[in-house]
C-alpha cells in the first residue's frame, strides 16, 4: 500500500502518549549510556595512569641517613632495567599531602617523614616488577614497596561494576521500551478494530495492516526519541562541563570521545527501530490469531 | 455454466452452543443473482460471512472458485477476499477518510499504481451517483448515500461475486429499489451477486432472481433448484 493508506489509522484517537513515554525512555537511556561510556572511559584512564607505577618508602633510621639511602636507592633504580622513570618525593611535596590534616604543622623540620620515591615501570611483567623489588631491598632491605595497582584495584572494581551497571540499565530501557511499544501496539490494535475487519474484508494481508502500525509507531518513537535524546545529551554536556571544572583527574578521564557521541546521539533511531520491529512482531502476532 | 460457489453439509456452531447453521448445501452459478431471505436471526449473516471468508465453518466443504475454502492456508485469503465484494447493512466506511479514499481502498490494498486509482475512483462516484462528493466525510451523507458508497467500494476492484448483507436495511424504499438497481446493473456485466434481505418486496424487483430462504439455520431447497442451479440469465 502507498502512503496514501498511512492515514488509514486515525490520528486523533490515539493521541500522543507513546511519544511522551519514549522521549523519558530514551532521556534514562542516554543517561545511562553516558554514565557507561563515562566509567569506562575513567577506569581506562585509571588503569593506563596506575599500571606499571609503584612508590617505594623508607621510614626507618635517622633523617640524614634516610635521605643518603634514599638518594643511592634513586641511583640504583635508575640503573635498573624496566624502569623508566625514578622521581623522589621531595619534603615539601609530602608537606603539601598532610597539610589538611596537619594544618601549619606539617611544615615543622622535625615531623617525621618517610623518604618515599616513586617509580614508573615498562611494563606491568612480574618479572620487570621483581627486578626492581631484589634492586630495592638490595639496597633498602626494610624498605617498603607499594604497587599502585593494588590499591586501586577496588576503585577500578567499582568503576568497572558501573559501566556494566549504565549498560545493564540500557539493556533494561530497551526491553521497557519494546514492552511499551508492544502494549501500545495491541491497544492500536483494540481502537482500530473495525477498520482492521474491513481491512481484512478488502483483502489486505497481515503485512500491509502491520505496516500501518510499525510506521506510525516508528515515527511516534522517532519524535519521542529524538526530544528524549536532546535533553539527555544537553544534560551530559552540562555534567561534563561541571566536571572538568572541578581538575579531578579521574573525572577528568572519564570525558566522553567523539565516538561515544556519536553513539549516544544514534540511540533514538536504534530505538524508533526497535519499536517498529516490537510493533511488527506483536501486530502481526495478534492478526494471526483471527482469520 | 461453471459454479463459483459451493457449500456441501456445511454447519457453523459458536463456541459449544447449538449450531447456528446446518446442513447448508447449495451452489451459486457464475454470474447469476440470487437473494437470501429468512427471519432475523436464521443465519443469512452467518451464511455470508461463511461466504466472505470472515468465518470458517464447524463442519461440511466450501469451495470457492473451485478450491477448498476451508482448508486453506490462512496466508492464501487476502488473495480470495479480493475476488469477493461486501456491503455491510452498517456501510462499514472508514469514517476519517474521504469518500474517494474509502473507495479507492480495494485497489490501494491489492497494489495498484496511484496513477491509476483516481480513474476508477471518479467511474465509481459518478456511477452510484455522488459524483460531486468524493472530497466529502462519510458522515456527511445520509444513510443511503452512505450505501452507495460502500457499493462502490465493493465493486471498484472488479469482484467475481458480490456479497450484500441487508443493504437496504438503513435506507428508504425509494432508495432501497435505487440500490437495487445497481446491483441488477453489476450483475448484468457478469457479477454473481447474492442479496441477504428480509425485505420481500424487493424479490421480484429483479428477473430472474434465484431465491435462498434461511429458517432456523436450515437452507430450504424444496425443488433442488440451488444445487443445481440453472443457466445463467443474458
Amino acid at each position: 500500500m502507498a502512503a496514501s493508506t498511512a492515514r488509514l489509522l486515525d490520528n486523533a484517537r490515539d493521541g500522543r502518549a507513546m511519544s511522551y513515554v519514549i522521549a523519558i525512555m530514551l532521556f534514562l537511556t542516554v543517561l545511562s549510556a553516558a554514565m557507561g561510556l563515562a566509567t569506562r572511559n575513567a577506569a581506562g584512564a585509571l588503569e593506563r595512569a596506575i599500571a606499571g607505577r609503584l612508590t617505594v618508602q623508607l621510614t626507618s633510621g635517622a633523617p640524614d641517613a634516610r635521605a643518603a639511602l634514599a638518594a643511592r636507592l634513586a641511583a640504583r633504580l635508575r640503573a635498573t632495567p624496566g624502569v623508566t622513570r625514578v622521581a623522589p618525593v621531595s619534603r615539601a611535596a609530602l608537606a603539601d599531602l598532610l597539610r589538611p590534616w596537619l594544618g601549619a604543622e606539617a611544615n615543622d623540620a622535625d615531623l617525621p617523614l618517610p623518604a618515599m620515591i616513586d617509580v614508573d615501570l615498562a611494563d606491568t611483567a612480574p618479572a620487570t616488577l621483581a627486578r626492581v623489588t631484589a634492586a630495592v631491598r638490595g639496597v633498602a632491605p626494610a624498605a617498603r614497596i607499594d604497587a599502585h595497582a593494588s590499591w586501586m584495584a577496588s576503585v577500578a572494581g567499582m568503576l568497572s561494576f558501573a559501566t556494566w551497571l549504565g549498560l545493564g540499565l540500557v539493556a533494561l530501557m530497551a526491553t521497557a521500551t519494546a514492552t511499551v511499544v508492544v502494549v501500545a501496539a495491541r491497544a492500536g490494535l483494540d481502537a482500530h478494530r473495525a477498520t482492521i475487519e474491513v481491512m481484512h474484508m478488502l483483502g489486505a494481508t497481515d503485512v500491509q495492516i502491520a505496516r500501518l502500525f510499525q510506521r506510525r509507531i516508528a515515527r511516534d518513537a522517532l519524535v519521542g526519541g529524538v526530544a528524549g535524546g536532546a535533553a539527555a545529551l544537553a544534560t551530559v554536556a552540562l555534567i561534563g562541563a561541571r566536571a572538568s571544572g572541578l581538575g579531578s583527574e579521574l573525572l577528568g578521564g572519564a570525558g566522553l570521545g567523539a565516538g561515544a557521541w556519536l553513539m549516544l546521539a544514534l540511540l533514538p533511531l536504534v530505538f524508533a527501530l526497535l519499536a517498529m520491529l516490537a510493533a511488527r512482531i506483536a501486530v502481526t502476532r495478534a492478526l494471526g490469531r483471527i482469520l | 455454466m461453471a459454479n463459483i460457489v459451493q457449500f456441501e453439509n456445511v454447519g457453523l456452531r459458536y463456541g459449544t452452543g447449538q449450531e447456528t447453521l446446518s446442513d447448508i448445501s447449495f451452489t451459486l452459478a457464475s454470474g447469476a443473482f440470487y437473494f437470501l431471505t429468512g427471519a432475523s436471526g436464521a443465519g443469512k449473516t452467518s451464511l455470508l460471512r461463511l461466504l466472505y471468508l470472515a468465518q470458517r465453518p464447524s463442519r461440511g466443504i466450501i469451495r470457492l472458485f473451485g478450491e477448498d475454502a476451508v482448508t486453506m492456508p490462512r496466508s492464501r485469503l487476502p488473495g480470495f477476499r479480493r475476488r469477493i465484494g461486501v456491503v455491510f447493512q452498517d456501510f462499514r466506511l472508514i469514517p476519517h477518510l474521504s469518500i474517494a479514499d474509502n473507495i479507492a481502498l480495494p485497489l490501494r490494498v491489492a497494489g495498484v499504481p496511484e496513477a491509476d486509482v483516481a480513474g476508477p475512483v471518479s467511474e465509481m462516484l459518478a456511477w452510484v451517483g455522488l459524483g460531486d462528493r468524493g472530497g466529502a466525510r462519510p458522515a456527511t451523507l445520509s444513510g443511503g448515500e452512505q450505501q452507495r458508497v460502500a457499493i462502490a467500494r465493493a465493486v471498484i476492484g472488479r469482484p467475481e461475486i458480490l456479497v450484500a448483507d441487508e443493504p437496504t436495511g438503513n435506507v428508504d424504499p425509494e432508495m432501497a429499489e435505487r440500490l437495487l438497481l445497481l446491483f441488477d446493473s453489476l450483475n448484468r456485466l457478469g457479477t454473481t451477486v447474492l442479496v441477504a434481505t428480509h425485505d420481500l418486496h424487493l424479490l421480484n424487483r429483479v428477473s430472474e432472481a434465484q431465491m435462498m430462504r434461511l429458517d432456523r439455520g436450515r437452507l430450504q431447497d424444496p425443488t433442488g433448484l440451488l444445487r443445481n442451479p440453472p443457466a445463467r440469465r443474458d
